[in-house]
């Protein structure tokens, strides 16, 4: 077929060139452009820390470590239950998919909680958006991040809805692999803003 | 063409790393080791978990090679971004 296609030229490749579904290299183009609208916060950040000689207090006095710690450990958990929903809809498990998308509703709510909760605690002993450019940078970083679970969060609830009207039954996954692809990555996003906001 | 074929990765012990990895980087800070290791380590931590996510749970290590090609393409973009704002304080 791909010897054909080659010798006849471009005007007879099949569809969809880039060898998968159409839903997942449309996902994979606006994650790539998410890549670079995270790099710029990252960029912004470095600048406004290291370039600004403002002064720069210690995360670890400012923010909860371990209770982020913990946050980032149930968002974690939240992908691994989202890869195990996205296993079983590809073996046609309906119960197990509507189990696993359950937990990752319930994963990804509770980040959501947490962070609302810190934000709360952060207010309250003074610490805002308008405290300094710290201030601003960490609401600005966290914040667009907690935008990004909480779209999640509601795109997954309708994906857990129609896994229960059975939509995603007889092989038909696509949905799901396409929504996990976005959670795992609102997770990584998270893995290095944790690393640059909170540890570093 | 499409990925069920491959045998499915050990979610679980993908999980399992990630989370030893985050209590390592948890205990780097409270160490307080020279604060260039620290740094040091905890990117090179971020980066480990940030693959293992990528090639695993988003299964880019499964998929074909020209979708890859497409993942790559703003990599180079976003490590320039990062070390060009970073060479204008190097020394400061």
């Amino acid at each position: 077929m791909s010897a054909h296609a080659t010798a006849v030229g471009h005007a007879a490749q099949p569809q969809g060139g880039v060898g998968v579904y159409t839903q997942k290299v449309g996902m994979w183009v606006f994650l790539v452009s998410e890549v670079m609208f995270f790099t710029a916060l990252i960029g912004s950040y470095i600048i406004l820390r290291w370039g600004t000689g403002a002064p720069w207090p210690d995360p670890r006095t400012v923010l909860a470590i371990p209770i982020t710690a913990l946050n980032t450990f149930i968002l974690i958990c939240s992908s691994v239950s989202m890869v195990k929903a996205y296993a079983a809809a590809t073996r046609d498990d309906q119960a197990g998919l509507k189990k696993w998308l359950l937990l990752t509703v319930l994963g990804g709510a509770t980040f959501v909680s947490v962070q609302a909760f810190e934000y709360h605690h952060l207010v309250e002993k003074g610490f805002l958006p308008s405290s300094g450019v710290f201030g601003s940078a960490f609401y600005t970083m966290t914040g667009f991040h907690g935008f990004h679970v909480t779209c999640g969060v509601i795109s997954m609830i309708w994906v857990t809805i129609r896994a229960f009207r059975g939509k995603y039954a007889g092989g038909n996954y696509r949905g799901v692999e396409t929504i996990g692809l976005y959670w795992h990555f609102v997770d990584l996003v998270w893995i290095i803003l944790f690393t640059i906001v909170y540890l570093i | 063409m499409e990925a069920a074929e491959h045998k499915a990765p050990n979610y679980i012990a993908i999980w399992a790393l990630l989370a030893i990895l985050t209590v390592v980087e948890v205990a780097i800070v409270y160490f307080r080791l020279p604060r260039q290791l620290t740094v040091v380590s905890l990117v090179f931590l971020a980066l480990w978990k940030a693959l293992l996510v990528a090639l695993y749970f988003m299964h880019l290590k499964f998929e074909p090679k020209r979708l890859l090609y497409i993942v790559l393409a703003p990599l180079p973009l976003a490590v320039i971004l990062v070390v060009a704002v970073m060479h204008g304080f190097r020394g400061t």
